[in-house]
């Protein structure tokens, strides 16, 4: 039989018994192709059925699972023993959220910013129904496809020392979901969008470290989304100044 | 207790009750929608849809033959006006979702493409590459936010209906992170929650499809309609259960044996497809129960690969390219490399047949009302009659929209007749809920909960699965009770009510053992074959004369559900020879005759 272990710390909260966070270590036993989120449901049904994080699909799209292992944001279901045997793994909530309890984290201000973009077609006078879908190219789609692949995982926000040290600002998923609509053919809500941009903690909030995009686990790249809103904002600018109001 | 007044309520944010939400919020402004889900709406389990949506869309095809399709891969038991109306409207509604933003495969030109899908004689399923459930759910939940009238209980777990005058006058809320009860008080509420897949031990399905809303109506008397017909999908990574989309297949993909076989062949589908092209109802492009038995026949039969995940065959897409490959699976490219270490350019994935779909529910009829009055159930938790005895690909997530619209709109209508009864009423009414929820927070007993939902999840593999006897049955339902009993004695250690999911695991759980006495109750009784419902011990063969019926399964507590039969509405097609593969089309040439 196979004993090999491994051993996962867990940073614990409970707000109405702890007063502050606390390291609690499990055993588990070591199989390869064991997920993070295997283990952890594991130590639930086994050794500790108090611990609390939330996850779904186990198949790396509902984006239930994010955390921070050995202090980096990841997918619980995509990550696995087998890349951090046989040395000890640190398990925490996603950072720069409130923490709710255990690895369960406060999703209520990233929830805000994906609503605040206007992430919705807002149709131009063509729009019509009876006549069928829009036409859009391969060609188009691919403008904004990469864009609409975020499964909202939160992982870039935990990533983002920006977002970090002022949560005001609208961060890496919010600003390229709203690259996603602004990008779209079918869409004629640019000049809407624009107002969002321009402000402070739009896209001129971020400073471009592009961790964001490192730790994606969509590819979306938040960083190029973000790059390419800046230079729609620019020439905003731009435009502003030459045109009397 | 805190209470809130609404007009109607929709438990469950997945792609039936997100598009029944937007539907009441574009065409009644004024009326004042709860949208109730347990985890954040896109994290609802169509997100995991991979395939695609069917609409009749090419010249060359029309709506008798999906009709027709949808018939015969029902095995006669849908409801044929139900299919009817399907048809006719599900085009316009995969159009609307395109003009909500939608991310539809094109083709070069910038119209919309479609893909081939098993049991339909036309290409007809539209795509977004292989994650159309993820944008059909995202472009919904994204597009609900342009109205204010739709107002979001994001994690509030549903613990109850509370009925007063038997009819529905709320519901029931525990707010997850906060631990508060809430009362929403409504005139109508839509059940959208989704299937209950998670009964068995290896299914596709995420660790929220726990069928609560299925059984908090059939605790409340509506009947669970057809819920011995169970659909294995032919394809998933063993041990997980993770999907390899049908799609795989309507791309080109096949399956062998360990001896590198198309061993489909065998088993009516033929004769073999050349490799590289695909053939409609044939082979591959078979209906999902047939593949599934076949697979069964072939374990018996030694042909299959023996690994540490258990038995599995091979799904070679190798053919196809890696081009064709990124561009139309890239997901189940990611999947197979992050989940079995496979990359399916190079190497064929090993995969097996899991539970992956409830072609039954909550029974409602042609219109998704339910026999509660002021309730409408819509999505995979209802039973409109859709689907008959197997379900085919790619007509669920059409069947979300198509029939989630409709729900808004009766749901609607009925609202709009009913007036709020006094709130004290329902205070009292759900005061004894809260007493009963707390109560069983304190469940203090011995037993352990993982070891209930393992043995539940392993006897209705044993005895619910593919094929089924009569003593193997009885035995699952033995066991069954068995479970329900030791689930009164369960151990609940936490008792905080902050983010408590191990208190919600508890309440699912008994959830599940309700639904899994339904489904093994409701086949036990059927004494024929049909769908995916394939009996081996003398019911070999379909039974028109007795049972071509809907099952209708009624709670009695701890006792045995009480299950009665229900009249099946035929409208032009008459019961025939279910057939595919060269039989299919030799079939159709003597109807023509
Ligand atoms: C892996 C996979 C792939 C599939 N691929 C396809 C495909 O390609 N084509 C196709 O047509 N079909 C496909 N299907 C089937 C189809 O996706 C599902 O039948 C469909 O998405 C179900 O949608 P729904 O809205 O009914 O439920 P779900 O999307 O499951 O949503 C249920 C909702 O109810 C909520 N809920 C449940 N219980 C409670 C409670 N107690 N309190 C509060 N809220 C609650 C949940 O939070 C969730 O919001 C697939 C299914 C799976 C599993
Ligand atoms: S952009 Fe990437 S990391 Fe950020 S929420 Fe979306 S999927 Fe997650
Ligand atoms: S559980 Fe869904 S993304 Fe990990």
């Amino acid at each position: 039989m196979n004993k090999k272990t491994i051993v996962i710390d867990i940073l614990r909260y409970r707000p109405e018994m702890d007063e502050k966070p606390f390291t609690q270590s499990f055993e588990v036993p070591y199989i390869e192709d064991t997920s993070i989120l295997e283990a952890l449901q594991y130590i639930k049904d086994h050794l500790d059925s108090t611990i609390s994080f939330r996850w779904s699909c186990r198949m790396a799209i509902c984006g239930s699972c994010g955390l921070m292992i050995d202090n980096i944001p990841k997918l619980g279901c995509k990550a696995f023993l087998r890349d951090y045997y046989p040395n000890k793994i640190s398990l925490e909530p996603l950072a720069n959220f409130p923490i709710e309890r255990d690895l369960v984290v406060v999703m209520d201000d990233f929830m805000q910013k994906l609503e605040s973009v206007k992430p919705y077609l807002i149709p131009g006078d063509n729009a019509c129904m009876s006549s069928g879908e829009y036409q859009q190219t391969p060609l188009q789609m691919e403008k904004y496809k990469q864009f609409s692949m975020c499964i909202n995982c939160g992982l870039c926000y935990a990533a983002c020392p920006q977002y970090g040290l002022d949560n005001n600002f609208i961060g890496p998923a919010a600003l390229a979901l709203l690259a996603r609509y602004d990008r779209d053919s079918r869409d004629a809500g640019s000049a809407q969008r624009m107002k969002i941009l321009n402000q402070e903690e739009g896209v001129w909030g971020c400073t471009f470290v592009g961790y964001c995009s490192t730790v994606c686990p969509k590819k979306v790249d938040p960083a190029a989304a973000i790059q390419l809103l800046k230079v729609e904002s620019s020439k905003d600018y731009l435009i502003g100044l030459f045109k009397p109001d | 207790m805190k209470t809130i007044t609404m007009d109607v309520a929709i438990i469950g944010a997945g792609g039936a009750g997100l598009r029944a939400a937007l539907e009441i919020a574009q065409q009644h402004p004024n009326l004042k929608i709860a949208l109730i889900s347990k985890v954040y709406p896109m994290r609802s389990h169509t997100v995991a849809a991979e395939g695609g949506a069917a609409a009749v869309t090419q010249e060359t095809d029309s709506l008798e033959h999906h009709f027709d399709d949808t018939v015969s891969g029902g095995d006669w038991l849908c409801e044929q006006d139900v299919v009817q109306y399907f048809v006719e409207n599900a085009r316009k509604e995969l159009i609307q979702l395109e003009h909500w933003g939608c991310p539809w495969s094109r083709k070069e030109d910038g119209s919309v493409n479609v893909r081939a899908f098993g049991g339909m004689k036309i290409e007809r399923t539209w795509f977004a590459a292989d994650k159309s459930g993820f944008h059909l759910l995202h472009t919904l939940f994204q597009t609900s936010l342009k109205y204010p009238n739709i107002k979001r209980f994001d994690e509030h777990f549903c613990l109850d209906l509370i009925i007063e005058n038997e009819t529905v006058q709320g519901v029931l809320l525990l707010d997850i992170a906060e631990g508060e009860i809430k009362l929403i008080q409504a005139k109508s509420v839509i059940m959208a929650t989704g299937g209950a897949g998670r009964v068995y031990r290896y299914n596709t399905n995420g660790g929220i499809v726990t069928g609560d809303g299925m059984a908090i109506a059939y605790r409340h008397g509506v009947a669970l309609r057809d819920m011995e017909f169970i659909q294995y999908h032919p394809t998933g990574l063993p041990g997980s259960g993770i999907l390899m989309t049908e799609g795989c297949r309507g791309e080109g993909g096949i399956l062998m044996n360990k001896n590198g076989y198309r061993y489909l062949q065998d088993y009516g589908l033929g004769p073999e497809v050349p490799l590289g092209q695909t053939k409609n109802k044939y082979m591959e492009l078979g209906p999902r129960d047939k593949l599934s038995q076949s697979f069964w026949q072939e374990q018996k039969k030694g042909n299959v690969f023996k690994g540490k995940r258990g038995d599995y065959i091979h799904l070679d897409l190798r053919h196809l390219g890696e081009a064709l490959i990124n561009e139309r699976l890239p997901f189940i490219r990611e999947l197979a490399k992050a989940y079995v270490g496979v990359d399916p350019v190079h190497e064929p994935i090993p995969v097996r047949p899991t539970v992956h779909y409830t072609m039954g529910g909550i029974a409602t009829n042609n219109k998704t009302a339910t026999s509660l009055s002021g309730l409408f159930a819509v999505g995979e938790c209802a039973s409109v009659g859709l689907h008959g005895a197997n379900r085919l690909g790619s007509n669920s997530l059409s069947e979300l929209v198509v029939f989630g619209k409709l729900a808004g709109q009766e749901a609607a209508l009925y609202a709009q007749e009913k007036k709020h009864i006094d709130i004290k009423i329902l205070e009292q009414k759900a005061q004894k809920i809260v007493q009963r929820t707390e109560d069983f927070l304190h469940s203090n007993g011995s037993e352990k909960m993982v070891d209930i939902r393992q043995e539940m999840g392993d006897t209705m593999e044993e005895g619910v699965g593919i094929y089924r006897t009569k003593p193997s049955m009885q035995k699952t339902i033995d066991k069954l009770h068995e479970l329900k009993k030791r689930y009164k004695n369960i151990k609940i250690e936490d008792k905080s009510s902050v983010f408590n999911t191990e208190f919600l695991y508890a309440i699912e759980l008994g959830h599940l053992l309700d639904m899994a006495l339904a489904m093994a109750y409701s086949a036990i009784n059927r004494e024929e074959s049909r769908g995916s419902h394939q009996r081996i011990d003398g019911f070999e063969k379909r039974d028109d004369k007795n049972y071509l019926k809907h099952s209708l399964a009624y709670y009695q507590g701890d006792d045995a559900p009480e299950i009665k039969y229900g009249k099946v509405t035929i409208t032009r097609s008459q019961p025939a020879q279910r057939a595919y593969g060269a039989a299919g089309d030799k079939k159709i040439k003597e109807d023509i005759k």
